[in-house]
């Protein structure tokens, strides 16, 4: 038996094939989401009710320098986003570049700051509950931006190399989605960890 | 690719390795496959080999219930076996088989050649293989290094801080915590990857008010799981941080709290019933009108109850915790949620009543497992109503009740629903029909057995026998009813050797089914029996909701009406 083909009338498209790459990484983003938001409830939770210092008010400074320089690097990889869209790789590479070299500086900024808080003043992850929960979520995110760094590094690699043309603007575009959620749970992190249950 | 490896091989292949190849090869091909009714079929038999086991960890506990004062097995391995059996049932048993199913049957009725990111569903079978194969290795390995194994025996919920360094010694709770931590990356992966294909992969016409709800529900499970799952990665972690690192998150001597863990794992836990249930209303919407002859009553409404069943569900995760002791705000507003959830429910029954209502209903196995779907299921509701009520819930709380009404929803939901599928959907996956006699007494052993274990299993609930203990003492009343369960048993065992029998002198004796025996409606039965690799030859364009039958009725198409 044949499949079923009587269109007397034109069809009506569903969802372009296309865009499948876009809806996967939203359903990715919708599970980290859920991820975050429990880690985010436990930090809330669990604000001031540690039994010993130190304290957030005492040994967090807000780390204005690191968070310009993430949020700026999803400026950086849309204009990436926007060169390989009209095919200039040249440019391309050097946004990409940048973007790369912006997400670094951050993760290096989260390693001074923890250097400190261990060494200095003495909060690891078994000190309190403010340790337990701020190592946890701020080391969620930051092991996200190390995965998002990985990523990015192997496509500036192949991009190198020369593998990397117009065509894949879109996958590109895919890839940078994720950069973008790991920017926006930033904005979140930083408030409810810097600000909101100082 | 196949193609161009067999003209090339026999130049290079020795005579001796040539009778080794036909098997290897077959291994090869299923498991570096990326097609989605292979990895279907593959999660099936995964469920299924898994459904196996648990089902020999139940009996084996009912053994040991079925008089007083047993001693079947120590208190130490029902612990490990009443774990085990809700931990494998739910995660190894439940998910694996309607994701199978799904894998298996969406892209066939959307009109798709196959899933969205097939590479990404392979990985995420694996991963759920991989992650049983670490939960079951605990029975070897679970103390680490100092010999004999031993398996998680901290419940399926984990309930802190029973699971804390100084309760839980070894690593049996880890083979539990990394077990479960690896499926559930394989569930987000195949659950992107079917909302992803249903969105995107349908064929033309297929918009989303003609897709057969089968679809449509899936649709709404893998949402679901794609934001309940990762509330139980979450807590998982935070569990590995404070047994490896110290960490306080559930510790209550460093201010941490043991009740936060309840939350976590129930944020999880009632939404996961709806992972499962939701698949089993799939199944039903489909059976249901073809073997009534008539298209489905209410389709949008069952679309409509079917999301809000989605979004209810999220919002009900403290009934488990009534007995916990919570603010009486907290009780009011989960008892009211939970109430608010059996309004959608109960619609989807009034539509499968409606459905079958006037309908010419044929008493085929698979009806015959939906028909016995709808009775068992509006019980299992009602005693949900029954237990949402807090002050109830605070007498009948973690009793056998609770255990009989999980049951009745699971079993005589969820498996009853899973039956159907796999008799209304075998010929189309062998091409062979089972034997309908042999299909009967799988279905009235296992009816009969279903409720003489799980009717009667409401009644020392009652009388007051909790949960989870491995032995009673004699003189309370409970002594004929436990009994009575634990020969249920043998009747579903009975059963389920039918269904195998069944099945397996099917595949080889079977009649030929043909395309279409049961004269059906949707895509997958316009193929061939098994469908081809590429499922369609031609991409087909879809008209109205039942495309099958626009194309054997062209003098009355369903478009006509739309």
């Amino acid at each position: 038996m044949a499949a079923p083909s009587i269109a007397l009338k034109q069809p009506e498209m569903p969802l372009s094939h296309e865009l499948r790459g876009r809806v996967g990484m939203w359903c990715l983003i919708a599970a980290e989401s859920a991820i975050f938001s429990i880690f985010v409830v436990a930090y809330l939770y669990y604000a001031g009710k540690s039994l010993g210092g130190p304290t957030p008010g005492e040994v967090l400074h807000v780390p204005i320098f690191n968070s310009i320089c993430l949020f700026s690097s999803s400026f950086t990889i849309v204009m990436a986003e926007r060169a390989i869209a009209q095919g200039k790789l040249r440019l391309f590479g050097t946004w990409w570049f940048l973007t790369i070299a912006l997400g670094a500086i951050f993760i290096a900024g989260t390693a001074r700051e923890w250097y400190r808080l261990i060494y200095e003043d003495g909060l690891t992850i078994s000190t309190n509950l403010f340790g337990t929960t701020y190592y946890s979520l701020v080391g969620l995110h930051a092991f996200h931006v190390i995965v998002g760094l990985i990523g990015l590094s192997i496509i500036m690699i192949f991009t190198a190399l020369g593998y990397v043309a117009q065509e894949h603007a879109e996958r590109i575009g895919v890839f940078a989605m994720y950069w973008h959620f790991v920017d926006a749970i930033w904005v979140v992190v930083l408030s409810v960890v810097y600000f909101i249950a100082r | 690719m196949a193609n161009a490896e067999s003209i090339l091989k026999p130049m290079v292949v020795s005579p001796a390795a040539e009778g080794a190849r036909p098997l290897l090869d077959l291994l090869h091909d299923w498991i570096v496959t990326v097609d989605h009714k292979r990895l279907g079929l593959m999660y099936i038999i995964y469920g299924i080999l898994f459904l196996v086991i648990a089902g020999l960890e139940a009996t084996v506990m009912r053994i040991q219930l079925a008089i007083p004062h047993n001693h079947f097995v120590s208190p130490q391995v029902f612990n490990q076996l009443f774990t085990m059996h809700g931990t494998t049932m739910v995660f190894l048993v439940g998910m694996p088989l309607l994701f199978g199913l799904a894998n298996y049957l969406a892209p066939l009725m959307i009109g798709a050649r196959d899933m969205a990111f097939p590479r990404l569903n392979a990985f995420s079978f694996w991963m759920s293989a991989l992650g049983g194969l670490i939960l079951y290795f605990s029975f070897i390995g679970g103390s680490g290094l100092y010999g004999a194994g031993s398996a998680p025996d901290v419940g399926w919920f984990a309930y802190a801080p029973l699971t804390s360094p100084a309760f839980s010694v070894g690593h049996s709770t880890d083979y539990w915590i990394v077990g479960l931590l690896v499926s559930g990356i394989g569930s987000i992966g195949t659950a992107a990857n079917i909302v992803t294909t249903i969105l995107c992969m349908r064929c033309p016409g297929m918009t989303l008010g003609r897709m057969p709800l089968f679809a449509w529900l899936n649709l709404v499970t893998s949402a679901l799981v794609l934001i309940v799952i990762s509330p139980l990665t979450a807590a998982q972690i935070m569990l590995l941080i404070d047994r490896y690192l110290g960490g306080h998150f559930f510790d209550t001597q460093a201010g941490g709290s043991a009740v936060i863990w309840m939350h976590f794992f129930w944020i999880f836990g009632h939404p996961e019933v709806y992972v499962l249930i939701i698949p089993g209303f799939a199944i039903a919407s489909e059976v249901i009108p073809v073997f009534s002859r008539k298209p489905i009553f209410g389709y949008s409404i069952m679309v409509a109850a079917t999301l809000a069943i989605g979004f209810l569900s999220l919002s009900v995760w403290a009934h488990h915790m009534f007995t916990v002791g919570m603010t009486s705000y907290a009780n009011a507003f989960f008892t009211a949620s939970t109430m608010a959830i059996g309004v959608p429910t109960g619609i989807k029954i009034f539509n499968w009543l409606g459905t079958m209502w006037g309908g010419k209903i044929r008493f085929s196995v698979p009806m015959m497992f939906c028909v016995a779907f709808l009775f068992q299921f509006l019980i299992a509701g009602l005693t949900g109503i029954m237990l949402s009520a807090s002050p109830f819930d605070w007498q009948l709380g973690n009793s056998y009740f609770v255990v009989a009404h999980f049951h009745y929803v699971l079993m005589g939901g969820l498996v009853f629903t899973i039956f159907a599928a796999f008799y209304y959907w075998y010929p189309k996956v062998t091409g062979r029909m089972w034997n309908e006699t042999l299909g009967k007494w799988h279905f009235w052993l296992f009816l009969v057995g279903f409720h003489l274990t799980f009717d009667f299993m409401h009644i020392p609930g009652v009388l007051g026998m909790p949960r989870r203990i491995y032995t009673y003492e004699a003189g309370r009343g409970w002594e004929i009813w436990n009994l009575i369960i634990s020969i249920g048993v043998i009747f579903q065992i009975a059963g389920i050797l039918f269904w195998v029998v069944n099945f397996i002198w099917s595949y080889f004796r079977g009649e030929p089914a043909g395309n279409d025996p049961w004269d059906a409606w949707t895509l997958e039965w316009s193929t061939t029996s098994p469908p081809p690799d590429y499922n369609f030859a031609k991409i087909p364009v879809v008209d109205s909701r039942r495309p099958l039958w626009d194309l054997k009725h062209p003098e009355d198409p369903d478009w006509k009406y739309e």
